[in-house]
């Protein structure tokens, strides 16, 4: 495992206005995630587990701090090129998959490489060959709808790899599968998302699969209760 | 996004669709509707400027000249003939003892001139026969519906009046029944004032220069003289200013326009809301708001174009099924109406995309994750 920190957090903290009143969501939370890890991100709702991965990735900015993303302070680049950076460097795999339902699988999984610039054709090619990795090679022309809960996530999971992303983010990945399929999901992105130049961080509460991470953050009430490769026994 | 979202794509389709066909369709009669106040023009193809009294207006709305007037407009330079022309009212009792009111027109005695061009039955060489009229083809079918008024006898004004031909004739804004008859015969049937020469109708040396007669006519005369453009647009003036029928019209455009937007504009803003986080997601991977933009119009493109189509094919669908319609006679699309739809389409679009992308451009990426 390389101990060259892939993100690295100073004193992040980020309010939300509600009213009058000023939440305080994050508190001043320094973090480091080490590439080649696949690290959890874990607490209860309201922890501030989703504030915290939206920051790290860049699509929310912090009230205070500094996030900086294989070295680059991403919250000092302009939007045009923080959007760049995100397309170039971050996956994203979502809980609800967030597939685009008038186009097939292989379509999805191409978007970040369209989205890139690369021409379609050649797009789709390369779509099909990390679906392949997947084993949902032969569900490439498939709508959305006409896949299973299982088959969807894999191809959430090709379109956050396709462009080889060096940080690979999860918002509970296995939150709508049962605990084999989730299982073999956590087996999966061990596989394809992490390595010595790249860092899966993956938000949960799935206790089901605890024991898959290399790292385990626990969040409470804005900050980082625990560190560790193993859940602590109260939770 | 949109085609895999079959309610939402077919309802944005019909919304653009009914706007269009709406729009197109009604626009199409109007026009037409408008250009039968100048029908009595296009009817005498052959004249290049019409002479009146000054305060004539329309080939309906005229004021007689005295029958002196024929010969100072022959005697003008650059006419090559001038030939009397009468419009009047009449009353017309038929066989069955039916009233209808009718229009007759006196064409010149020797050469016909003031008859449609084309006949639909019979010939012109029957007016040479006693008491002959020629009707048109539309008023045919209101007096004499299911049956050919060939030798039919009518009661003109207690005259004798036998119909020996059938005109094919642009029928009037009023698409009031006319009868065609040589203007010898036509001073019998219409009743007897000091004055009844209607128009003389001339025509020019040289056609192209009609507009300058039309002047020189003037000045020498002291008649008013028109081009045959001219006083065709006089007639579909003379609607605009008289009628409440730009209004009513304007009135289904502008709902037409209204309910594209409502239809259009609901499905839309739907259709994004559903797709809040798809979108959301897109944003979040790195696809910029222009790209995002782009898409957005791509498919709003791709609905207008289905939708303007379908639209503008459901007004040819109308017209074509109508044409036999004696109302709808001779009804075509004049070019500039398409445009002027595909503009309105166009700018429904523009407008409800704009309103629904909106909500896109303002969500956060962070909303995907919430």
């Amino acid at each position: 495992m390389s101990e060259a920190p892939a993100i690295c957090t100073r004193g992040v903290t980020r309010d939300f206005k509600a009213g009058q009143q000023t939440i305080t969501v994050l508190h001043g939370i320094d973090l480091d995630i080490r590439a080649g890890e696949l690290t959890y991100l874990v607490g209860e709702s309201g922890s501030g587990k989703t504030t915290m991965i939206s920051i790290m990735c860049g699509i929310l900015w912090p009230t205070e701090g500094e996030v900086k993303v294989f070295g680059t302070d991403i919250y000092e680049l302009s939007d045009t090129e923080l959007v760049e950076f995100r397309l170039n460097n971050i996956g994203f795999i979502f809980q609800q998959y967030n597939l685009i339902p008038a186009i097939d699988a292989a379509s999805n999984a191409a978007v970040p490489l369209i989205a890139q610039g690369m021409d379609r054709h050649e797009a789709r090619e390369r779509a099909v060959e990390m679906m392949a990795k997947l084993n949902i090679a032969d569900q490439a022309d498939k709508l959305p709808n006409q896949l299973s809960g299982g088959q969807q996530q894999r191809v959430a999971i090709a379109r956050a790899l396709v462009h080889e992303p060096r940080l690979v983010v999860c918002d509970e990945p296995t939150a709508a599968l049962d605990a084999s399929s989730g299982r073999r999901v956590m087996d999966l992105l061990r596989e394809v998302a992490v390595a010595e130049d790249r860092a899966c961080i993956i938000v949960t509460h799935d206790n089901r699969v605890f024991d898959l991470a290399d790292r385990i953050l626990v969040l409470e009430d804005g900050k980082i209760i625990h560190d560790g490769t193993e859940m602590p026994e109260e939770h | 996004m949109l085609t895999g979202d079959a309610q939402k794509f077919y309802g944005l389709v019909f919304g653009i669709a009914f706007s269009t066909l709406l729009i197109t369709q009604q626009l199409t009669i109007f026009v037409n509707l408008l250009e039968r106040g100048a029908s009595g023009v296009y009817n005498v193809s052959s004249a290049d400027v019409w002479v009146m009294d000054p305060v004539s207006r329309t080939t309906d709305v005229s004021y007689a000249l005295p029958s002196t007037a024929l010969d100072k407009v022959r005697g003008v330079p650059g006419v090559e003939w001038a030939v009397p022309h009468i419009r009047a009212q009449a009353s017309v009792r038929t066989k069955s003892g039916d009233l209808e009111g009718v229009a007759v027109i006196g064409v010149d005695d020797a050469t016909l001139i003031g008859l449609p061009k084309n006949m639909v039955e019979g010939s012109s060489d029957v007016l040479s026969q006693p008491d002959s009229v020629i009707i048109d083809d539309v008023g045919m079918t209101r007096m004499f519906p299911g049956q050919s008024p060939i030798g039919e006898r009518l009661e003109l004004n207690d005259q004798r009046a036998v119909i020996r031909g059938i005109a094919d004739a642009t029928p009037s804004f009023t698409s009031t029944v006319v009868l065609y008859t040589k203007y010898s015969q036509a001073l019998n049937y219409v009743p007897g004032t000091r004055n009844r020469l209607s128009f003389v109708l001339v025509g020019a040396e040289d056609p192209s220069q009609a507009k300058a007669l039309s002047e020189k006519i003037e000045r020498e005369t002291g008649l008013k003289a028109q081009t045959r453009d001219e006083f065709a647009r006089d007639g579909v003036d003379f609607i605009i200013e008289n009628t409440g029928i730009p209004l009513n019209f304007g009135i289904t455009v502008a709902l037409g326009f209204i309910v594209g937007v409502a239809i259009v504009g609901l499905t839309f803003s739907l259709f994004i809301r559903d797709n809040i986080k798809q979108f959301g997601a897109l944003k979040a991977i790195g696809v910029t708001n222009g790209k995002i933009r782009k898409m957005v119009a791509a498919q709003a493109a791709l609905v207008g174009f289905v939708g303007y189509g379908l639209g503008v094919l459901g007004t040819l669908a109308f017209i074509w099924s109508f044409s036999a319609n004696p109302t709808f006679k001779g009804f075509y699309i004049p070019w500039q109406i398409p445009i002027i739809s595909l503009v309105a389409v166009t700018l429904i679009l523009a407008l409800t995309g704009w309103l629904a992308l909106r909500n896109v451009l303002k969500t956060e990426p962070a909303a995907v994750f919430r």
